[in-house]
């Protein structure tokens, strides 16, 4: 490689800089690489192979090779979906994720706004006080949050969940959406308000339209957040037909002291699927909102 | 503008309604937008985290209010062993997750920062395991884990490592390494996502200037790459500390705190005691010995952020 075209790539990439042979690049870039994603990917093939083996093959290494599958089955599906409430547990964390995605959207949406553009005084206090609830884990707030969940008669509702959830995800979405709102032009706003529009007219004709991909990043990041909850679930939900499925699979499908490992994995491979189906549509929004809040 | 259009340019209609004043009037439009986070934070936050270190100090069980009965619950815990195991495993747990974490998630951010093929798609596919609800994840590495038919004890032993399969989760060491290998499965990618958008911010004439002063790739990494990257660092790390000091799944889920209490993290033994067990009052006492490490936490955070705003020199709110 002559001396130009190394320094035309490295303007472009720094780290290609250092790199002066193909081998070399293999070695201490593609080989890591490779192993990486391996490494994080095998635990959802081996959760996708294992759901689709018939019982005689999943505990005989010795005749069947384990990675591969030799009469694929849908039993352990069949009875998933026939066999047990898991399409009530997959609604009722839809709904639970949806509604509590909603509220958190809505209430963190006026909320940087409030702090963001209508500057009022001490407003980056309220914003100081909102970022440190998110520094407050569930861990420490479900045992006292179950006794309030109990005293306002919401224990083993799905209203428990959708209220509760809103408590990490409107934090989260407040700061990404001030950052969002910050990026947009200030002068919009000042020509709306010449123009007579009122504060609400300019929140909905003008600023809202312009964070849409501030919504969308927060909205997808409530959304699989909220999927993902496990703890208050587990606390805050007793009767079997009403549990989330990532709380359903471990205490409905766990029964005895021999484990239904078809069962339990091809629950898990269902769990997982929705979310990440739907995550995969937005990937982009997705990182610009995990990396977004991390800047800010 | 022209003189056509100022003249039927006509002021949008006011609605005289007093209600729309309202709304325009600063004061309460404040008030009126901050009412719903603030509300729902302070009545299921704010709120609940007093209520929990009241109750630290009540006998309160599950369907019985308690009353005060100041310090005992906490001179309980000092004297009971499997809360000093589940301090040190808290904090054993977070140390080595962290450090596994970062060194590896720093190494993956540093090979996705170069020019590759399929960039996007790989991102895509490195952040899977952080999407997937962690209780699944953890489940398929309970049967991973499994002590007849674990994959990895397979593949040991076809290498000939080994010939017997691993104890992976029923002997207190290795079920505490398993877990914390799973944990850092698990928060690779964010640390690596996070990372590589500090990366890429990072101009790449720093790299050119310190080219041609000769340096060697350690020192870049070391004198640009590293400083630039700290004050990114330093809030990541603060949230994973956070997040994984207070970590519940993937112990409820993999082993329940087991064996002989040797896994519990103070979470998971805050739900034995507190939930399953129905002693409110010592659960609670168990989730507050929680709070003096996240304040440690929170401090740190506060402190790399003013580091930040000095480095930048101004610019940043």
């Amino acid at each position: 490689m002559t001396e130009a075209t190394q320094s035309n790539s490295a303007t472009a990439q720094p780290e290609a800089m250092s790199w002066d042979s193909k081998s070399r690049r293999m070695v201490m870039l593609y080989v890591p690489l490779a192993c990486f994603v391996l490494i994080l990917l095998f635990p959802f093939y081996w959760m996708t192979i294992t759901a689709f083996k018939p019982n005689a093959e999943l505990y005989d290494y010795n005749t069947y090779n384990p990675f591969l599958i030799g009469s694929p089955t849908l039993d352990h599906i069949r009875h998933l979906l026939f066999g047990t409430a898991y399409p009530r547990w997959l609604l009722t964390t839809m709904m639970v994720a949806v509604a509590s995605t909603f509220i958190s959207l809505l209430a963190s949406t006026l909320a940087a706004y409030a702090i963001q553009r209508l500057r009022f005084k001490g407003s980056q206090y309220v914003g100081l006080g909102i970022y440190l609830a998110y520094l407050v884990p569930p861990s420490i707030l479900f045992i006292p949050l179950a006794t309030i969940v109990y005293q306002l008669g919401l224990f083993d509702t799905p209203f428990a969940l959708i209220l509760t959830f809103p408590t990490f995800l409107i934090p989260f979405c407040t700061w990404l959406l001030i950052g969002y709102f910050k990026s947009i032009p200030y002068e919009l706003e000042e020509c709306a308000l010449i123009d007579g529009a009122t504060r609400l007219q300019i929140l909905r004709r003008i600023t809202l339209p312009l964070a849409v991909p501030g919504l969308i990043s927060a909205g997808i990041f409530s959304f699989t957040l909220s999927w993902n909850e496990f703890i208050y679930s587990l606390a805050f939900i007793q009767s079997s037909e009403k549990k989330t499925v990532p709380v359903a699979i471990l205490t409905e499908l766990v029964t005895g002291d021999v484990y239904q490992w078809g069962a339990l994995m091809a629950g898990s491979l269902l769990g997982s699927l929705p979310v990440a189906i739907f995550y995969s549509f937005f990937v982009d929004y997705y990182v610009s909102s995990l990396t977004g809040a991390v800047k800010e | 503008m022209s003189a056509t259009t100022a003249a039927t340019w006509v002021r949008p209609k006011r609605d005289p309604s007093w209600v729309v004043r309202l709304f325009d009037w600063k004061p309460f439009l404040v008030f009126a937008c901050l009412l719903p986070a603030v509300g729902l934070l302070t009545v299921f936050l704010t709120y609940p985290l007093g209520l929990g270190i009241w109750l630290a100090f009540t006998d309160t069980t599950i369907g019985r209010p308690g009353k005060y009965i100041g310090w005992e619950n906490f001179e309980y815990l000092l004297e009971d062993r499997n809360w000093w195991n589940a301090v040190f495993y808290s904090v054993f747990y977070t140390g080595v997750a962290t450090i596994g974490k970062f060194a590896l998630g720093l190494w993956l951010a540093l090979l996705l920062n170069n020019h590759l093929p399929f960039k996007s798609l790989l991102r895509a596919i490195i952040l899977l395991p952080w999407i997937v609800p962690t209780v699944l994840s953890a489940i398929a590495f309970w049967w991973i884990y499994d002590p007849q038919f674990s994959i990895l004890s397979y593949l040991a032993i076809k290498a000939g490592v080994t010939t017997e399969n691993f104890d992976f989760i029923n002997t207190p060491w290795s079920a505490r390494f398993s877990l914390i290998a799973a944990n850092i499965w698990r928060g690779i990618p964010f640390v690596a996502i996070s990372l590589l958008a500090g990366l890429q911010t990072i101009s790449p004439s720093l790299y050119e200037a310190a080219l041609l002063d000769g340096s060697t790739s350690w020192q870049r990494f070391r004198y640009i790459t590293f400083p630039m990257l700290l004050p990114i660092l330093a809030i990541v790390m603060t949230f994973s500390i956070i997040f994984t000091f207070t970590d519940f799944q993937l112990v409820y889920a993999i082993t329940r705190g087991g064996p002989v209490n040797s896994t519990h993290l103070l979470a998971t033994l805050a739900f034995q005691r507190g939930i399953a067990g129905g002693e409110l009052g010592e659960g609670a006492a168990i989730a507050v010995s929680m709070i003096p490490f996240l304040v440690f936490a929170t401090l740190f955070s506060y402190f790399a952020l003013a580091r930040r705003k000095w480095q930048q020199g101004e610019g940043n709110d």
